[in-house]
């Protein structure tokens, strides 16, 4: 399943100003390449950059020096309104609160992000539908968010995420909100997902149970990229 | 995509709910308060227009120099053929001769002598003619509160409380002294048929109504009268179509002799009218800016508890642009729905007041000013509209100020805002 190059950053670094002319380095010099379908991780301790290197793979920030390229092209060269497009038809989140708009149903959570893109509503229908039996979340569709439990919701939150096909799909602690049944069921959702649509997956955690499904690991250590290791999965898709 | 904005609306109650109400009473007041201000000077104008100045007033340039002291030996000669001269230039307008004069009525006792006497201000007017527009113009069958409405010539009508004071009564025979037209004496009787009441000061204190043949007759002014007043056929003073009646007259031969005045020249109301428009303006803009301010405010506080949303839909890709615009949808169409209702809202208390009115006439018993006994207001078309529209844009502009918040969000800390 994996093959092109779809994430690539040269000597990336990142700074931010933190008052009195004096600026802190959140990523220093990073090379990095993700090929499509990667079930990839960015691990390390709080403060290490992953989640900035999230933002700029997702064109959410620009780095301060390097380049970020994804699917091809240079992401710190988009505007704002070219970023946004290109989020929208690239590159799908997921976030550690789910953060479904509480008073859509499940199935408009879902379709809020093809409505925005403005495909017609039978493909719409179609394809929500399809997105939902993805995450097994069919019976729920008339649900609203308040109704769901923590694991269902970050599913809605999954199936948000895949209902445009993105080829990335950018993950920051999917399952810090979630129990551990809850945290393995997501986690199967995805590989089956990864398997199966070859969507790539990029996750910044320093959950245990994540790490145990990733298939690389990046561990970022004071903005530096420490370790860049392939793993094989202790946890396949249809394991517990 | 409307759908969508919908069902949000009608789910979220603290969405909708607040700037439906500030929108819905904002412009309730707004479509109240011009449909009351406009009846009030309808109302106004109406009673000025109809017992004193017409929509449009015809003089002689010698009278219109000296109207207030109503010189009837600088009145207009030969009524008929001004007449049917005006009726020819705008048959469209009802033109109707008048005589106002003054004098002294005076009551005498069994033997011919001066039992009581006073002042009084009288109007000639058409009584007697079939088909006379006059009775039903100034309501005369409902204001004639005891006895009767002049049936024949040498009638008189007079103000209910002039003949309490000169302690007159129906049937006596009663003498208006005054002055012809020619600066003689003038002195004839009447027999006082019926009392009125109009309910307004001026006209209730020391006002005589006679046919108009006998006033000419009693100032020796056959075929003259002071003035020919005219009345535009909607009822209502329309001061454009006014205006431009009297440059339209100025082009005919008759203004070589003849002027022609509208209701707004008479006693300093067009500067009145002026004022009120402006009013109208400053209560609309004043209204206007406090929804402004007020659905802003509500805009903000939505904005604040909307946070996550509009997080999650700027990482989704929706640009700044487009999730403002997504607002901006959202607040036309919650003003729509506000502004709808606040219209419908004031249109109906409109109605109401348009039918039932407020009754100020024991407030206005000792007035000078005349106003209608019963204040109404007015539905008018664009009633509907002046409200309706400063509503709407009220909540459009509150969330575009609101919206500015928008593009200070910054998308780089979106992991981190969204993760609680």
């Amino acid at each position: 399943m994996e093959n092109g190059l779809i994430i690539e950053l040269k000597g990336v670094s990142k700074s931010f100003a933190i008052g009195g002319g004096r600026e802190f380095l959140a990523l220093k010099g990073i090379d990095l390449e993700i090929h499509q379908g990667e079930f990839t991780g960015l691990v390390g301790p709080s403060g290490s950059g992953k989640t900035t290197l999230l933002n700029l793979m997702g064109a959410l920030d620009n780095a301060t020096e390097g380049s970020v390229r994804v699917l091809g092209r240079n992401v710190e060269s988009f505007s704002h309104t070219e970023a946004a497009h290109f989020r929208k038809e690239s590159i799908g989140f997921i976030f550690q609160s789910f953060n479904l708009l509480p008073v859509y149903t499940v199935f408009e959570n879902v379709e809020f992000p093809l409505l925005v893109a403005g495909v017609a509503a039978e493909e719409r229908k179609k394809t929500v539908t399809q997105a939902l039996e993805w995450v097994g979340l069919l019976d729920k569709m008339y649900s609203r968010p308040t109704q769901l439990s923590g694991g269902e919701s970050q599913r809605v939150a999954v199936a948000r995420a895949i209902v445009k096909k993105p080829r990335i799909i950018l993950a920051d602690e999917p399952t810090a909100n979630l129990d551990a049944e809850n945290s393995h069921n997501i986690l199967r959702t995805m590989v089956k997902l990864n398997q199966q649509l070859g969507t790539t997956f990029v996750f910044s955690t320093h959950d245990q149970k994540v790490i145990d499904y990733l298939r690389r690991k990046i561990t970022l250590v004071d903005g530096r990229l420490f370790k860049d290791e392939a793993l094989t999965p202790k946890l396949a898709g249809n394991d517990k | 995509m409307l759908q969508f904005i919908l069902k949000g609306i009608l789910r979220d109650k603290q969405r909708s709910v607040l700037p439906i109400v500030v929108v819905g009473l904002g412009v309730m007041l707004t479509t109240f308060f011009y449909g009351y201000l406009k009846g009030v000077i309808s109302g106004m104008l109406s009673s000025n227009a109809k017992l004193g100045s017409g929509h449009l007033k015809v003089m002689t340039r010698e009278y219109a120099e000296l109207e207030a002291q109503s010189p009837n030996d600088l009145a207009i000669l030969d009524v008929p053929g001004v007449l049917q001269k005006l009726r020819t230039f705008a048959p469209d307008i009802t033109w109707v001769p008048r005589t106002r004069f003054g004098g002294l009525l005076d009551i005498p006792d069994k033997n011919g002598d001066t039992r009581a006497q006073g002042p009084v201000i009288g109007i000639g007017l058409d009584l007697l003619s079939p088909g006379s527009t006059e009775v039903p113009r100034m309501d005369l069958k409902k204001v004639t509160v005891e006895g009767r409405i002049p049936q024949k010539p040498g009638e008189l009508l007079i103000s209910r409380d002039l003949a309490k004071n000169l302690h007159a009564s129906l049937g006596e025979t009663v003498t208006l002294i005054s002055s012809t037209a020619g600066g003689s004496m003038a002195i004839h009787n009447f027999v006082v048929v019926g009392f009125t009441h109009f309910g307004m000061g001026p006209l209730d204190r020391n006002l005589i109504l006679a046919d108009l043949s006998d006033v000419q007759y009693a100032l020796n002014m056959e075929n003259a009268s002071g003035e020919i007043l005219g009345f535009m056929d909607s009822g209502y003073f329309d001061r454009d179509a006014a205006e431009a009646e009297i440059t339209r007259f100025k082009q005919t031969e008759l203004s070589s002799l003849l002027v022609m005045h509208s209701l707004a020249d008479s006693q300093g109301i067009g500067d009145y009218l002026d004022m009120v428009d402006v009013y109208v303006w400053m209560d609309l803009g004043g209204m206007i800016l406090l929804m402004t301010v007020v659905l802003w405010n509500s805009a903000l506080m939505a904005g604040l508890r909307r946070y996550g949303e509009i997080g999650i839909r700027l990482a989704m890709g929706e640009s700044k642009g487009e999730l403002l615009r997504w607002l901006l949808y959202e607040a036309a169409v919650i003003g729509l729905i506000g502004a709808t209702l606040g219209a419908c809202a004031g249109m109906g208390i409109n109605y109401y007041l348009q039918e039932v009115g407020i009754d100020i006439s024991e407030m206005m018993k000792g007035s000078t000013v005349i106003m209608p006994p019963v204040l109404r207001a007015r539905v008018l078309p664009e009633g509907f509209f002046v409200g309706f529209l400063p509503g709407l844009c009220a909540i459009v502009l509150g969330t575009a100020l609101a919206g500015i918040g928008i593009y200070k969000r910054n998308t780089a800390s979106l992991f981190k805002e969204l993760e609680v």
